[in-house]
C-alpha cells in the first residue's frame, strides 16, 4: 500500500477546485491518499474530497490548536504527519503557498521536489515539466527516500472516483519558530488569485488606461472569471502588479484565457502558455497573440468586449 | 557587514532554446544574469549604503561562461565574486551544498539575497536548501524589506493578493521579488570598475560535498510544440461575436 500525502489548500470558500485533478492525478492501485488540511474544517470538506478519492482526511493541528500561517510551521508539521503516518510522497498545487511550504518541506528531508509539473507517473516517478519559460517539456526521473510533487493547477484533468473518507486529527510539536508571521494583510488589489482561476480576461497596451478595465471586469462578472493584465499595463501604472500575467508576473493555466489588445511578448506567452483555449482580440491581425491563439477576432476591444460581454449574458443566464 | 547574493547565469527569455545531444541546450546564445537576481544585488545594494561597513559578494555557480555574470553583479554593485567552477548543471541539492561551502569558505554571512526564482530551469527551490544547509530562516518573494537592528521584517507576496509580514533575525535568506525594487542599470564606470575587481574562482570537485540523498535527473528534454485551431473569426462586430460565444459554448466547450 502506497501512502501519498496531499496539502489540500483551503480559502473562505472551501477547498481549492483545482485540487480535484491533483487528487485524481495521485491516485491509482494499492494507493492510500491522505488529505492534509490545516484550518481545521477537514469534516465539512469530507464530500467534495472523498468524491475524488481522498481516504483520510487528516486535521493537522498543535497542542495550542490549529497552525495559523507560518510557512516554517507548516512545512514542520507537515514533515511530522508524513513520518508519523509513513506517507513518502507529498503532492499539492503549484502556487504561492506550495511553493512557500513544499521546498522547505524538501530542504528538511533532502529529497527531490518538481514544482510546476505538467504530468506526473506516480509508479515510475518521472514527471514532465516545461523550462526555459515554456519552450521546453523536461521529463524528470526522481531518486531518494521521498518525493514531493507541485502541479500546475488546471492541467491534470479532474475525475470522481468516490470512496469514503476517515476524518483524523494529527497532532504535531512545532518547537521553536525560525521565522515570525506578524501579520497577513491585503494588498489593494486582493481580486481572485489568477494563477488558479479558470477562464481569465486580461487586457494589454490596447485598454489604454487604468480606468478601462471596467470593461474587462463587467465581462469578467458574466463569466466568473479573473481579470489580468500584460506588463505594458503595469508598468504604466494602470494596473497593480498582482494583475501581470506572465514570465514575471503570475503563470497561469486556464481553460479559457481572453487576450484583449495585448500583442503577445515572449514573456507574456510564458506566463500563458497552457492555457487550455486563446481568444485574441486585436486590431492588428500580425500581432503574435494573434498568430498564436484559438479563436481571435481582428478589432477594437472598446467594440468587441462589451458586445461579448452582452453575448455571454444572453447565452449564459437565459431569462 | 558580509552580504551575500547569489546569481545565475541564464539565457535570454528571447534567446531561441535549441536541444542538442544528452537532454542539453545549445549554450551558444545570449545569457544573461536572472532577472530576479538583479533585484536580490539592487537590495543589497541599497543595505549597504544604510550600514556603515559593508561587503557584498556575488556567489555563482556555473560553466566557464558565467563569469560574464558574475561580472555583472560586481558592476551593479558587489564587491567581490565567488566563482564555483562546473562543467555541468547540477541539481539544486547538490547546487544549494555548493553555494553554502563557498560562502562557508570565504566568511560569515549576516544576510544573503538570492532571486527568488530562475527563468530557465524554474526549480523554485534552492534558496531553501541553501537556508537549511546553513540552519538560517528563508522570506521568499520579498516584495518589502526592511532591517532593523539584527531583525530583518520582510513582506512576501502570498495568493490573492495577500501580503505576508515576516520577521526574522539575521543571518537569513531574503528571496527577492520583482516587485522589491527597480534595478539600477550599471553606468560605464561601474562596468570599467567591475573589470577590476577581484573574482576568487574554485572548482566544484574541490569542495568535496557529500552526496544527497536523493536527486532530480533530466532523463527527456524535447520542444514544447503548441497546436492552436488559428481560427481568426471575421464579419462585423456583432455577428463575429456571436459566433465566438456558439464555438466557445459548443465547439471549445469552455463555457
Amino acid at each position: 500500500m502506497q501512502k501519498i500525502g496531499l496539502l489540500i489548500e483551503t480559502n473562505a470558500a472551501g477547498t481549492k477546485p483545482a485540487l480535484n485533478g491533483v487528487i485524481t492525478a495521485a491516485r491509482g492501485p494499492e494507493h492510500e491518499l491522505y488529505g492534509l488540511v490545516f484550518d481545521g474544517k477537514g469534516a465539512a470538506y469530507r464530500d467534495e474530497l472523498q468524491d475524488y478519492g481522498i481516504h483520510k482526511i487528516v486535521n493537522v493541528e498543535s497542542a495550542e490548536g490549529l497552525l495559523s500561517w507560518n510557512p516554517d510551521n507548516w512545512a514542520k508539521a507537515i514533515v511530522q504527519v508524513m513520518e508519523q503516518l509513513g506517507i513518502n510522497i507529498l503532492l499539492g498545487l503549484t502556487t504561492s503557498q506550495t511553493k512557500d511550504v513544499f521546498p522547505r518541506i524538501a530542504a528538511i528531508l533532502d529529497a527531490p521536489l518538481l514544482l510546476d509539473c505538467i504530468g506526473v507517473d506516480l509508479e515510475t516517478l518521472t514527471v514532465e515539466k516545461s523550462q526555459f519559460s515554456g519552450k521546453t517539456i523536461a521529463t524528470f526521473k526522481l531518486r531518494g527516500t521521498h518525493y514531493l510533487f507541485g502541479i500546475r493547477p488546471n492541467v491534470i484533468a479532474a475525475h470522481p472516483s468516490p470512496v469514503t473518507a476517515e476524518v483524523l486529527s494529527l497532532q504535531t510539536q512545532i518547537g521553536d519558530e525560525s521565522l515570525r508571521v506578524e501579520a497577513v494583510k491585503k494588498d489593494s488589489a486582493g481580486t481572485m488569485d489568477l494563477s488558479e482561476a479558470q477562464i481569465i480576461i486580461a487586457g494589454g497596451r490596447g485598454m489604454q488606461n487604468g480606468e478601462n478595465y471596467r470593461i474587462l471586469h463587467e465581462c469578467a462578472d458574466v463569466l466568473g472569471a479573473a481579470v489580468g493584465a500584460s506588463r505594458v499595463a503595469v508598468d504604466a501604472g494602470w494596473v497593480p502588479h498582482s494583475m501581470q500575467v506572465g514570465q514575471t508576473g503570475t503563470t497561469v493555466s486556464p481553460n479559457l484565457y481572453i487576450a484583449c489588445g495585448i500583442s503577445g511578448s515572449v514573456q507574456h506567452f510564458a506566463g500563458m502558455k497552457t492555457s487550455g483555449v486563446v481568444v485574441a482580440i486585436n486590431t492588428d491581425p500580425q500581432a503574435a497573440m494573434m498568430q498564436h491563439c484559438d479563436y481571435g477576432i481582428v478589432g477594437d476591444l472598446f467594440d468587441i468586449v462589451p458586445l461579448l460581454t452582452h453575448q455571454l449574458k444572453t447565452t449564459l443566464n437565459p431569462e | 557587514m558580509k552580504i551575500y547574493v547569489c546569481v545565475k547565469h541564464v539565457p535570454d527569455t528571447a534567446a531561441k532554446i535549441t536541444i542538442i545531444e544528452n537532454n542539453q541546450i545549445d549554450e551558444k546564445v545570449t545569457f544573461i544574469i536572472n532577472p530576479y537576481d538583479e533585484n536580490a544585488i539592487e537590495a543589497a545594494a541599497g543595505l549597504k549604503k544604510q550600514v556603515v561597513d559593508a561587503e557584498i559578494m556575488a556567489v555563482t555557480l556555473g560553466k566557464a561562461a558565467a563569469e560574464s555574470t558574475l561580472r555583472s553583479a560586481l558592476a551593479m554593485g558587489a564587491d567581490r565574486g565567488l566563482f564555483i567552477r562546473s562543467d555541468y548543471h547540477p541539481d539544486s541539492l547538490v547546487t544549494a551544498r555548493a553555494l553554502k561551502a563557498a560562502i562557508e569558505l570565504d566568511g560569515k554571512p549576516d544576510i544573503i539575497f538570492c532571486g527568488n526564482e530562475s527563468i530557465d530551469s524554474e526549480g523554485f527551490q534552492t534558496m531553501f536548501r541553501l537556508g537549511a544547509a546553513l540552519k538560517v530562516p528563508v522570506a521568499s518573494n520579498v516584495v518589502a524589506f526592511k532591517m532593523e537592528g539584527p531583525f530583518v521584517t520582510a513582506e512576501c507576496k502570498m495568493d490573492a493578493g495577500s501580503i505576508g509580514v515576516i520577521r526574522m533575525p539575521l543571518p537569513c535568506i531574503v528571496g527577492a521579488g520583482k516587485a522589491l525594487n527597480k534595478p539600477r542599470y550599471p553606468t560605464l564606470p561601474d562596468i570599467m570598475k567591475a573589470r577590476k575587481k577581484p573574482i576568487r574562482t574554485i572548482t566544484l570537485d574541490s569542495l568535496d560535498l557529500d552526496s544527497p540523498a536523493g536527486s532530480m535527473e533530466v532523463v527527456e528534454l524535447r520542444p514544447a510544440v503548441e497546436k492552436r485551431r488559428g481560427k481568426i473569426i471575421g464579419g462585423p462586430p456583432e455577428k463575429a461575436v456571436q459566433e465566438l460565444v456558439g464555438l466557445l459554448r459548443e465547439e471549445a466547450k469552455v463555457i
